[in-house]
């Protein structure tokens, strides 16, 4: 099925491209391609990327065209999808997981003059860049408030794929929310999929089952959400998007990805002609990782403490990754005061100390 | 590690396997009358976004889940049209009913993203619910979860010892003869696909109004396909169906309760290990010669071949 979707979507791209390729080359407009992981619709990951696109068409208007494409399986078969966009005379392809790493790079390798973005990687080229957010940064201030909220000291953790990316993101919630309670545990699922409403509210209630009273999700959809508001007195928390209509209950607060002055600017550096290769990694402080609004749910000291966080990580002046912390088989990862550097934040393999159970391969 | 609940699980995974178990009967009425319809996702989305739809808009689960049906089976005709009427490959035919219904539902779902299910009550039974063990597993469901295992007994049946059975098999195995017989093979499987049409559109709406509940694009997420692999799993037979249905289920929630509950079992293995039982039961039919597939299946009828 997703076979046939691709093929027919890479022809309609193929014969309204042969006239756009014929277009551009009288300066006509920068055409830009962005490659999904699921449905714009997803209320989640994908739903943030697609709002950075239409603010890049916002901005640009006729000087911009974009063209997406929705529920690109990862793996070799995105490679097809890529390249199709690609032949197609996108000027500029932002692809938006992880999964495409890969492709994005052979792709890259075949296109000189095309500019590749991948978004959470860690491969550059000359015409590939990477970006991505600090979102263990927004999982610091859920796991402080979690840590605070949890009654049964039973978090669970709807995780994706055993890529760093998710195992930053539980690390850092499972420090923050130690740190305030020293008798919290993290139960934690490994969905292998980003997206899967039924599987991710089976996850939910799976959890809920062994006694979870808080739910934080690394999985897309809105289905978490429903199923804690289902069981009633179980928190969550918004992923990727502020998914705001289970606010005040369940969702207390949320992680929010904040992608369009990324892609704004580098659409606009390739207008200019002034695009480089880069390999960016932006945070609170930069606005790319947002924080949802903090409800009445949660208690009034709790929610200041979590903002004057907020606050702290996004001036510089704290690193949720702050030693002393050890990994999870005792050895000594972070000493007093030390800071953990970008390189293996984000080849990050390990759980740190206290996380029960063992990282799939 | 802590100890999973059995009654929980149980009760879960029936709840997890009601969509497939729906839709995967349905499919199997369509190929036992000789029709391979490979829309069946199409028509569980189709049937999730319109029963979500209906139940929001009336706030009736129950209106929502007749609608959904008849969407389903209203979408179906299409493919019945096409392939029995105009004689296109079937194959073909039902990979575009997918398409089409994938994206039919998103733009008839477009206003739905974000809101709430209207609830569906379980029945909780009085007296036969408060029995240990058996009570939390089997009489405290949604009516759904019961309407599904009464369309296995029905079909069954219906297959089995009825005499419009006898001709639904007949069509499949062996259009020609049928026909020849002065049986109407064209009215028969358009029958046949509405019935598929309709339970696939009650399986996505299981999904949407109870499983989930709620409307998000895309949801059903497969289910469709593995629908379609326990009609083969089953080879055909409607209490194979229940098992295979309820295998793939409750395979999906065991994995994900013994990762919550922090056993050491790789998930990887108990992920695989449903299609490892398809390929399996596959190898078995095929050692033994006899695969139980409908002789007619997916070929082309025409009156005067």
């Amino acid at each position: 099925m997703k076979l046939a979707t691709r093929l027919l979507t890479g022809t309609a791209l193929a014969v309204g491209l042969a006239g756009m390729a014929q277009a551009e080359s009288h300066g006509e407009p920068v055409k830009a391609g962005f490659i999904y992981v699921g449905p714009v619709g997803d209320g989640g990951w994908t739903y943030e990327h697609n709002e950075g696109r239409l603010a890049v068409e916002e901005e640009f208007g006729d000087m911009v065209e974009t063209v997406y494409q929705e529920n690109v399986p990862e793996g070799a078969d995105a490679e097809r999808a890529i390249t199709q966009m690609a032949l197609s005379g996108a000027d500029i392809i932002f692809t938006t997981s992880f999964g495409y790493m890969e492709p994005t790079v052979a792709v890259a390798e075949k296109f000189p003059d095309v500019v590749f973005e991948h978004a959470t990687g860690y491969k550059t080229a000359d015409n590939l860049a990477v970006y991505s957010a600090r979102f263990y940064e927004g999982r610091a201030i859920q796991g402080h408030i979690a840590g605070n909220l949890t009654e049964s000291n039973i978090i669970g953790y709807i995780a994706s794929f055993p890529i760093p990316e998710v195992i930053r993101g539980i690390n850092s919630a499972y420090l923050h929310a130690k740190k305030v309670n020293p008798d919290v545990e993290f139960k934690i699922i490994w969905a292998y999929t980003w997206f899967d409403p039924a599987k991710e509210a089976d996850a939910a209630k799976a959890l809920i089952e062994q006694g979870a009273d808080v739910i934080l999700q690394h999985t897309d959809s809105t289905a978490p959400q429903a199923a804690a508001q289902e069981a009633g007195n179980v928190y969550t928390f918004g992923q990727a998007s502020d998914m705001a209509e289970y606010a005040p209950m369940p969702r207390v607060s949320s992680i929010i990805d904040n992608w369009a002055p990324y892609y704004i600017d580098r659409v606009k550096a390739v207008m200019d002609g002034t695009w480089e290769s880069h390999s960016v990694w932006q945070g609170i402080g930069d606005g790319m990782v947002g924080i949802g609004e903090i409800t009445d749910a949660v208690p009034a000291d709790v929610k200041e403490e979590a903002l004057a966080l907020k606050d702290s990580i996004g001036a510089g002046e704290y690193h949720p990754f702050t030693g002393p912390i050890n990994k999870q088989d005792g050895s000594v990862w972070l000493e007093e005061g030390e800071t953990a550097d970008d390189g293996t934040l984000l080849s990050m393999d390990f759980y740190v100390e206290g996380i029960e159970g063992e990282i799939p391969n | 590690m802590d100890s999973i609940n059995p009654i929980l699980l149980i009760a879960s995974l029936m709840v997890a396997s009601t969509p497939i178990l729906l839709a995967a009967l349905g499919e199997m009425v369509v190929e036992k009358a000789g029709v391979l319809n490979l829309g069946v996702e199409g028509m569980m989305i189709t049937g999730a976004v319109v029963g979500f739809a209906i139940g929001v808009n009336t706030g009736s689960s129950w209106a929502g889940f007749a609608i959904a049906a008849i969407a389903g089976a209203g979408l179906s005709m299409i493919f019945a049209i096409i392939t029995q009427m105009l004689l296109s490959n079937q194959v073909a035919t039902g990979l575009g009913l997918t398409l089409f219904g994938l994206g039919l539902s998103s733009l008839i779902g477009k206003p739905y993203v974000g809101m709430k299910a209207p609830g569906f009550a379980k029945l909780d039974i009085p007296v036969l619910s408060d029995i240990p063990v058996l009570g939390p597993i089997l009489f405290r469901h949604d009516p759904m979860v019961y309407l599904s295992l009464a369309a296995i007994l029905g079909v069954w049946y219906l297959l089995t010892y009825t005499r419009a059975g006898l001709v639904l098999r007949a069509v499949g195995e062996n259009h020609n003869a049928a026909h020849a017989l002065g049986y109407k093979v064209v009215r028969v499987r358009f029958m046949a696909i509405a019935f598929g049409g309709a339970m696939a559109g009650l399986g996505g709406a299981y999904v949407s109004l109870v499983r989930v509940p709620q409307w998000v694009e895309g949801m059903t997420a497969g289910a469709g396909w593995i629908a379609l692999a326990i009609v083969v799993f089953a080879s055909w037979r409607p209490w194979r169906i229940l098992l295979g249905a309820y295998l793939f289920g409750g395979i999906t929630v065991l994995q994900l309760n013994l990762q919550a509950a922090g056993s050491t079992v790789p998930v990887e293995y108990l992920s695989m290990s449903p299609y490892l039982v398809t390929i399996l039961v596959l190898v078995i039919i095929s050692v033994r010669g006899n695969h139980g597939a409908p002789g007619s299946l997916g070929r082309v009828f025409h009156a005067s071949h």
